[in-house]
C-alpha cells in the first residue's frame, strides 16, 4: 500500500492537542449523569417492558425515570431507589418495572434498606447484565468465525461493501437486506425513521411505518439480526449489522445494539450537537456511557465527520474533518475503546467540478488511512452534490469506489445513483454494488503497485490539511470545546452550551451515586 | 447544419414525441424490477408492460438477477402517445432563480435588514427532512439552507409546531415570511393544516404583512393557493428557489422593483 510522508511529529502535536481539549470535558462528563444514561441502567438490568400512553407504547423506563425526575431524585441514579425497591418487595426486574411503571409502586415512599445491602445487591445485578452482553458477543463473535466474516480493521481485505435500507417498515427492510446480501453486500444499516434521534424514547416493539427510515426498536434489531443470521448462513459470509447510536438514546441504543448483537453503531461524540441540536452537555455525557457499552461488546463505532463536508464547503474544510477525527479518538480511548473500534468516518464531497478534484480528494483518503492505521475508517460517498442525473451519480460514485479502493478504506458506504431522490430501490443498491464489486476487484492491488511523488500534489494537500488541523486545534485547546463549537469550530454551525435540546435531561451527581456500570463495563 | 434545422422545422408541438435520434422516433428507456427469477416468462411479463406502457418495438437490453426472485431490466422502446405541447398550461410560482450570493446583495441593497424567516413542520409533522433541507446549513443537492444566507434571519422551529403557536410566534417576531412543510399526508392531514393555519392567519390579520410558503412531498403551487398560502413548493426545491420567491415577494408588495435574475 502506498502511503503518504506526513510530519508524525505534526500528528503527535495533534493527538496531544486533542487529548487537553478532552480534559475539561471529562470532568465534567464524570460529575454528571442523564435520564438516558439511567434508563440505558434498567434496560440493562432487565426492565424491558411499555406501558399503553395515549394509544402507544411508551417504555417502563421513560416512566419510571420521569416520575422520578420530577421529583428530582436522580442525584444519586436510579438504582439506589430501585434496588431498594427489588428489596422491599420481593418481586422480579421485571414486575417492580412494570408495577412502578403503571404507578402501583412508588420506589419514594417504600422502608429503606441498609445503603450496603442495596450497592451489593445492585452490583451483582450489574455483574450478570454485563455477564449476558459479553455472552451476547461471544455468540456474535462465534458467528462470525463459524461464517466467515471478510472485515479486516486496516481494511487489508479491501473495502468492506455497506448499503442502506430504510423502507420504513422492518419486515421489507429484511427483503431488501437478503437481497442486498444477495448481492454482495458485507453490511447492511438500516436507517432511522426521520427525527427519531430527537425522540427521548426508544419506540417499543416490530414497527411498520416510518419516514424516510424505520425505527430503531430493540425488537426490530432482534429481526434484522436473525434475518442476516440466516441469510450468512445461506450465503456463507457473516453479514454486519449496523443502526445508529446518536441523538437523546445514545447509552439505550448502545445497550439494545450490545444486546441484539449489532456490529456497527454511528456513534459520534459531537454529530447531535452540530447536527440535531443537541444540547452539548447531554450529549458528551451521553457519548461517554454509550461507548463504555461499545467498548464491552467491542462494536465498532463509525464517526459522522463526514457531515461536516456537506455544510461547509468540502475542499476548503478537510482540516475540520480530521481535528474531529482526533477529538472522537480521543473521547473513544477515554470510553475505553480500542483504535480497532473506532470507524473514524470522512466523506468524498468535493465539487466533482473542481480541478483536479481526485488528487485532493486521493490526499484526504488516503491521509485518513495513513494517520489511523489500526481504525476501521469509514468512507461515506457523494451527496451534496448530487442531484436527478442519475447517469451522473453513478459515475461520481464509480470514481468514489476507485478511490476507496486506491487509499485501503475498511469500510465503504456505497453511494446510490437515485441519492437525494428517494430511499434506495432494491435495483439502486443492486446497481451500486456491481459498480463497487467491478472497481474493488479491478483496482484491488493498485495501492500497493503506485508510490506517492514526494511533494507532488497530492502529498503537499495533505501536508496542508495537517498543518490546518494542527492550527485548528490549537484554537479549540485555547478556547475550550463548547466555546469553539460557539464559535462555529465545525461545519459552519453554532452552538450553546445550555442551548438545544435535552438540557433538562442532565443531572448533577450527588456523593452517593451509584451506577456500578462504570466500573464493570 | 442547415438540414438539422430544416429537419427540427417539422416538430409539431400539438404532437409532440420523445427524441431518440430521428424526430418524432418515440425512444424513451425504462428500468423496473420484477418481483420474479429472471427467466423466459419473467421477460415476457416485461415486454408486456413496455406494451401496456404504450411502446412499440420493445427491446430488452438487459434482463439481470438483482437478487433471488428479483429480475431488473432495462428496455427501450418507441412510445405510441403523443402530448399537445400548445395546450399545457402550468400554475407555477413566479419568480425567477437567483443565487445565494445574488439574494443576499439584493436584500442588502433593496431592504437594508435581514429579512425574518420562520420554518416549521406543523400539528403532529415529525418529519423535519423537507425543513431542514430548506433551512438548515447544510441545504440540500449543493444548495446551501437559508440559514447561511447573510441577509436572512432564518430560524428552523422543528417539528410539531402548532399552528397557534407558529403564527404568535411569527407576530412577536415580525416575521417576513413563514415556512410550513408538511409531509404526513393521512387522511389529507396536510390539507386541513395548511388550511387552518391560513384562516388563523387572517384572523390575526398576517395575512398581508407576511409571505406564507408551503412545501413537501405532496405539496404543490395550486394546492397552496387553494389553502390560502402564497406559493407551494414540492419535491426537489432548493433553498436558494425559496429564497428567490421570498424575496421578489416581498419586495412586489412593497413595490420594490428589481431586475431579471442574471442567469
Amino acid at each position: 500500500m502506498a502511503h503518504l510522508k506526513l510530519d508524525t511529529q505534526k500528528i503527535d502535536e495533534c493527538r496531544k492537542l486533542a487529548r487537553e481539549i478532552s480534559e475539561p470535558v471529562e470532568a465534567m462528563i464524570s460529575a454528571h449523569t442523564t435520564i438516558a444514561i439511567e434508563r440505558a441502567t434498567l434496560r440493562m438490568i432487565g426492565v424491558n417492558g411499555a406501558v399503553v400512553r395515549n394509544g402507544q407504547y411508551y417504555p417502563e423506563v421513560n416512566a419510571i425515570i420521569e416520575d422520578l425526575h420530577k421529583e428530582g431524585k436522580l442525584g444519586c441514579g436510579v438504582l439506589p431507589l430501585f434496588v431498594n425497591g427489588l428489596i422491599q418487595t420481593g418481586l422480579s426486574v421485571q414486575a417492580l418495572g412494570t408495577q412502578v411503571a403503571e404507578k402501583k409502586i412508588n420506589l419514594l415512599t417504600l422502608p429503606q434498606a441498609p445503603v450496603e445491602e442495596v450497592q451489593t445487591h445492585a452490583k451483582k445485578l450489574c455483574a450478570d447484565a454485563r455477564d449476558h452482553l459479553i455472552r451476547q458477543r461471544e455468540i456474535r463473535d462465534a458467528n462470525r468465525v463459524e461464517l466467515k466474516d471478510p472485515f479486516d480493521p486496516q481494511g487489508k481485505n479491501g473495502p468492506l461493501i455497506y448499503v442502506i435500507v430504510a423502507t420504513g417498515n422492518i419486515f421489507d427492510d429484511v427483503v431488501q437486506a437478503r437481497a442486498a446480501a444477495q448481492a454482495g453486500a458485507d453490511a447492511i444499516a438500516v436507517i432511522r425513521s426521520t427525527a427519531q434521534s430527537l425522540l427521548d424514547y426508544v419506540p417499543h416493539g416490530a414497527t411498520t411505518e416510518g419516514f424516510g427510515g424505520t425505527y430503531a426498536t430493540q425488537e426490530n434489531f432482534r429481526i434484522m439480526r436473525e434475518a442476516l443470521d440466516d441469510e450468512g448462513k445461506k450465503l456463507g459470509r457473516y453479514i454486519r449489522l449496523t443502526n445508529y447510536c446518536s441523538g437523546l438514546c445514545m447509552p439505550e441504543i448502545a445497550a439494545l445494539g450490545a444486546l441484539e448483537r449489532l456490529d456497527f453503531l454511528l456513534n459520534d461524540a459531537m454529530y447531535g450537537i452540530l447536527f440535531r441540536d443537541i444540547n452539548m452537555k447531554r450529549t458528551l455525557i451521553d457519548q461517554h456511557f454509550s461507548r463504555r457499552i461499545i467498548a464491552l461488546s467491542k462494536i465498532v463505532i463509525h464517526t459522522g465527520e463526514d457531515n461536516y463536508l456537506t455544510t461547509a464547503d468540502a475542499v476548503e474544510n478537510g482540516h475540520q474533518v480530521l481535528a474531529s477525527q482526533f477529538i472522537n479518538e480521543r473521547f473513544a480511548l477515554n470510553a475505553h475503546m480500542t483504535q480497532s473500534l473506532m470507524g473514524l468516518g470522512h466523506a468524498q464531497e468535493m465539487d466533482p467540478e473542481h480541478p483536479d478534484v481526485f488528487l485532493l480528494e486521493i490526499a484526504r483518503a488516503q491521509m485518513t488511512r495513513d494517520i489511523f492505521p489500526d481504525a476501521p475508517i469509514k468512507f461515506m460517498p457523494p451527496t451534496r452534490h448530487k442531484c436527478g442525473d442519475i447517469f451522473y451519480s453513478h459515475l461520481m460514485d464509480a470514481m468514489f469506489n476507485f478511490v476507496g479502493v486506491l487509499t485501503g478504506q475498511t469500510i465503504q458506504l456505497l453511494g446510490m445513483a437515485t441519492e437525494a431522490m428517494h430511499t434506495p430501490l432494491l435495483q439502486d443498491r443492486w446497481m451500486s454494488i456491481k459498480n463497487a464489486k467491478y472497481i474493488f476487484n479491478g483496482a484491488r492491488s493498485l495501492g500497493a503497485d503506485i508510490t506517492y511523488n514526494a511533494g507532488g500534489k497530492i502529498e503537499s494537500w495533505a501536508a496542508k490539511v495537517l498543518d490546518d488541523t494542527l492550527a485548528h486545534l490549537q484554537m479549540i485547546r485555547s478556547k475550550g470545546l463548547s466555546k469553539a463549537i460557539e464559535e462555529k469550530a465545525f461545519a459552519e454551525v453554532s452552538r450553546r452550551e445550555t442551548g438545544g435540546k435535552g438540557y433538562d435531561g442532565v443531572i448533577l451527581r450527588e456523593p452517593g451515586y451509584l451506577n456500578p456500570f462504570f466500573e464493570l463495563l | 447544419m442547415s438540414t438539422n434545422q430544416s429537419r427540427m422545422s417539422e416538430l409539431e408541438l400539438k404532437k409532440l414525441k420523445p427524441y431518440g435520434d430521428i424526430l418524432n422516433d418515440g425512444t424513451i428507456q425504462v428500468s423496473f424490477t420484477l418481483p420474479v427469477e429472471p427467466s423466459p416468462e419473467a421477460r415476457e411479463a416485461a415486454v408486456q408492460f413496455a406494451e401496456k406502457m404504450g411502446l412499440d418495438q420493445i427491446k430488452i437490453a438487459t434482463m439481470e438477477k438483482a437478487a433471488n426472485g428479483f429480475a431488473f431490466f432495462v428496455i427501450y422502446g418507441n412510445v405510441r402517445h403523443t402530448v399537445d405541447y400548445t395546450s399545457i398550461h402550468v400554475v407555477k410560482v413566479e419568480a425567477g432563480k437567483r443565487s445565494r450570493e445574488e439574494i443576499d446583495e439584493i436584500i442588502r441593497t433593496k431592504i437594508g435588514r435581514k429579512l425574518i424567516v420562520l420554518g416549521a413542520c406543523t400539528g403532529y409533522d415529525a418529519h423535519t427532512v423537507g425543513i431542514d433541507a430548506i433551512m438548515n446549513m447544510k441545504g440540500f443537492a449543493g444548495d446551501y439552507g437559508l440559514e447561511r444566507y447573510q441577509w436572512l434571519d432564518a430560524r428552523n422551529l422543528g417539528a410539531q409546531v402548532l399552528n397557534d403557536e407558529l403564527l404568535k410566534l411569527a407576530q412577536k417576531e415580525n416575521a417576513d415570511a413563514v415556512l410550513v412543510s408538511k409531509v404526513v399526508t393521512q387522511h389529507n392531514i396536510h390539507v386541513r393544516d395548511l388550511q387552518d393555519l391560513m384562516k388563523r392567519a387572517e384572523q390575526m390579520g398576517l395575512k398581508e404583512k407576511i409571505v406564507f410558503v408551503a412545501g413537501g412531498p405532496r405539496v404543490t403551487h395550486p394546492l397552496a393557493l387553494e389553502c390560502g398560502f402564497d406559493a407551494g413548493f414540492g419535491v426537489g426545491t432548493k433553498p436558494s428557489d425559496v429564497a428567490s420567491y421570498i424575496v421578489e415577494e416581498f419586495l412586489k408588495r412593497k413595490g420594490i422593483h428589481i431586475d431579471e435574475p442574471k442567469e
